[in-house]
């Protein structure tokens, strides 16, 4: 192969087409890979779930109420389902801001790569991921008495809503993993935490007091909780302000308006990458 | 017709009111080795990014490999590779998972990718590391992985940010060695460095890059002649010589001697290496000045820096 040897002509639109989808197939099978070879990642994966359901479905559910009466480890799993969603915005996050800090972001941008075919990899690499942590979660519910009882076409509309609200936040996830750096993207739960807490996850916002309870009841968060609840069929009474009448329009919606800012934001920060 | 891989004029570029680059230009030849060279918060990343098509240029304009990196990226990108002032090492893959990536990625069909990695292992002197995970590399061979990947596709033009740079000495020698296997392959290559030393050895081009601009830009033989080539250093025992020590050193000297009376060192340029050394030693024994040390030795990038700034204000 000599270095002069001048490139082909510039690609046509199938065979970009056709690379864009093999750009994508190598990142998101090398992520999987990644992920695969780190034992702590498998484990984590597979104890968060656990750990979570026992602490909150049994140690501290002991105590709780379910506003309208129900099972509260019924009530409680759904929200599980979300949180994990949620946070899993910190996987994309701490990947991409560990490949930029180590250059090989660049490295693609200094290269005839499809930019959809990357970010396409990444999403597909990541929602393999939480449909993993999904379906865990699901048989530890199960295990925990936890069951849905409309039909296995709610069940999986409410996955489906599930992994909308993951994919939507796949674009804040690559905002942030570049904009950050991989310490202060690794550090990022913290806020996070609190904020898929602040909803209608763990207590019905009908117990939290008035503005606690409006923030809640508003948050993204909630919507999807309040959906997937209504279609698994469990308890779990929603409040009477707009945001809880519309929780279904809302769980589509929000996951939509996040994508619909946050990807061209990220495109955008990708192009202008350090100037 | 295109006789010049890389052709940049007036180039600027700010950070808030940092100039990375202020008018930087340069020219580098089809099939050459250049080296950048300068200090550190030079310039040299901002210049490699403009040209690799990473960041735009404020004001302008660079030509790699005859095609515009502000108005034609895309065809830029096609004919460069890129080493980064980081390994962009995946240290989970092994090496040659590594370097099959890089060939998907690059558009090699399956079978074309595992041939291609298999080819630059050998090449690069990774062979039998190749199914190890990169975890487990030496430093020196992060790098030489890292330039294997730059060079995937025998790219028309390399740009090699600092590749030695945190490198132990016989790491140091591998990657020149590669460098220079590079450049025979037919590439054109820019690299930027912080050592004299390492650009004379691997470039036939240097421009040496201050404050966002080239302020030299010569073979290494015309820049050193022009800083003063060699320096001779000597410590002399007796402070209350120092004194003679410099007139006897101005006699063999290319500019007067630099003296720093506390460590009692004397610092010159000379340009004939042996024949100064022997003169200098001879007179110094002739009027009884004891001496430490003495010693040849290149310039540092400090005194390049100084002459050429002196040479810019004269
Ligand atoms: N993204 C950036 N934001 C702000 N300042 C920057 C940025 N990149 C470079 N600089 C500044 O520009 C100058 C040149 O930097 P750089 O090109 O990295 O120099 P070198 O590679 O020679 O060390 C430095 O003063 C540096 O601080
Ligand atoms: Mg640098």
């Amino acid at each position: 192969m000599s270095a002069l040897a001048a490139p082909d002509a510039p690609p046509r639109w199938d065979e970009r087409l056709r690379w864009t989808l093999s750009d994508a197939s190598v990142i998101a099978r090398t992520n999987l890979k990644h992920w695969v070879r780190n034992p702590a990642a498998v484990l984590n994966l597979t104890l968060y779930p656990i750990v979570m359901v026992v602490l909150f479905g049994y140690v501290l559910g002991s105590a709780m109420n379910v506003a309208g009466g129900g099972d509260y480890r019924e009530f409680l799993m759904p929200g599980m389902f979300s949180q994990t969603m949620a946070m899993g915005v910190m996987t994309t996050m701490t990947v991409v801001s560990l490949q930029t800090a180590r250059g090989v972001t660049d490295r693609y941008r200094s290269m005839p790569i499809s930019r959809p075919g990357v970010v396409l990899g990444r999403a597909f690499a990541d929602i393999v991921n939480s449909v993993l942590e999904l379906l865990i979660l699901l048989g530890c519910g199960l295990v925990a008495g936890w069951s849905w009882h409309r039909g296995i076409g709610d069940a999986l509309a409410a996955v489906g809503l599930l992994l909308l609200l993951r994919f939507a936040l796949i674009w804040v996830g690559i905002y942030l993993g570049l904009a950050l750096t991989p310490e202060a993207a690794s550090a990022a739960w913290l806020p996070l935490l609190p904020l898929t807490m602040l909803a209608n996850t763990f207590v019905s916002p009908a117990l939290l007091p008035g503005w606690l309870g409006a923030i809640a009841e508003w948050n993204p968060l909630s919507a999807t909780v309040a959906t997937c609840r209504m279609l698994f069929g469990n308890p779990g009474r929603q409040g009477d302000s707009w945001a809880a009448e519309h929780a279904l329009t809302l769980a589509i919606g929000w996951p939509l308006l996040i994508t619909l800012v946050f990807l061209p934001l990220s495109a955008r920060r990708y192009r202008r990458l350090g100037g | 017709m295109n006789s010049y891989s890389i052709v940049a004029e007036g180039l600027g570029r700010r950070f808030g009111e940092t100039r990375a680059l202020d008018g930087f230009d340069l020219r580098v030849a089809d099939g050459s080795v250049c080296a950048l060279l300068g200090p550190n918060g030079a310039g040299k990343t901002t210049a490699v990014r403009v040209l690799t098509t990473l960041a735009r240029p404020d004001s302008g304009r660079a030509l790699v490999a005859g095609f515009d990196v502000a108005r034609q990226p895309a065809e830029v990108r096609r004919r460069i590779g890129l080493a980064g002032q980081e390994a962009a090492v995946d240290e989970i893959l092994t090496g040659r998972e590594n370097l099959e990536m890089w060939g998907r990625l690059h558009h090699l069909r399956a079978a074309a990718a595992r041939r291609r990695a298999g080819e630059l292992l050998e090449r690069f002197g990774l062979s039998e590391a190749a199914d190890r995970r990169v975890r487990h590399y030496s430093g020196g061979m992060r790098r030489r992985l890292d330039l294997a990947a730059a060079f995937l596709q025998a790219p028309r033009v390399l740009f090699l940010d600092e590749p030695t740079t945190g490198l132990d000495p016989r790491s140091r020698t591998e990657v020149w060695r590669t460098v220079r296997g590079l450049a025979d392959a037919g590439s054109t290559v820019l690299m930027t460095t912080q050592y004299l030393f390492e650009a004379d050895q691997l470039a036939r081009q240097i421009a040496v890059i201050d404050g966002g601009r080239v302020i030299a830009d010569d073979t290494p033989e015309r820049l050193k002649s022009l800083i003063g080539g060699d320096h001779l250093d000597l410590v002399v025992r007796d402070p209350a010589r120092l004194g003679d020590a410099v007139a006897v050193l101005t006699g063999v000297a290319q500019a007067e001697p630099v003296a720093d009376a506390d460590a009692r060192r004397l610092t010159a340029p000379v340009r004939d290496r042996v024949g100064a050394l022997t003169t200098v030693v001879r007179e110094l024994e002739r009027r009884g000045i004891e001496v430490e040390d003495v010693s040849l030795r290149r310039p540092t990038l400090d005194e390049v820096f100084l002459s050429l700034t002196a040479e810019a204000a004269a």
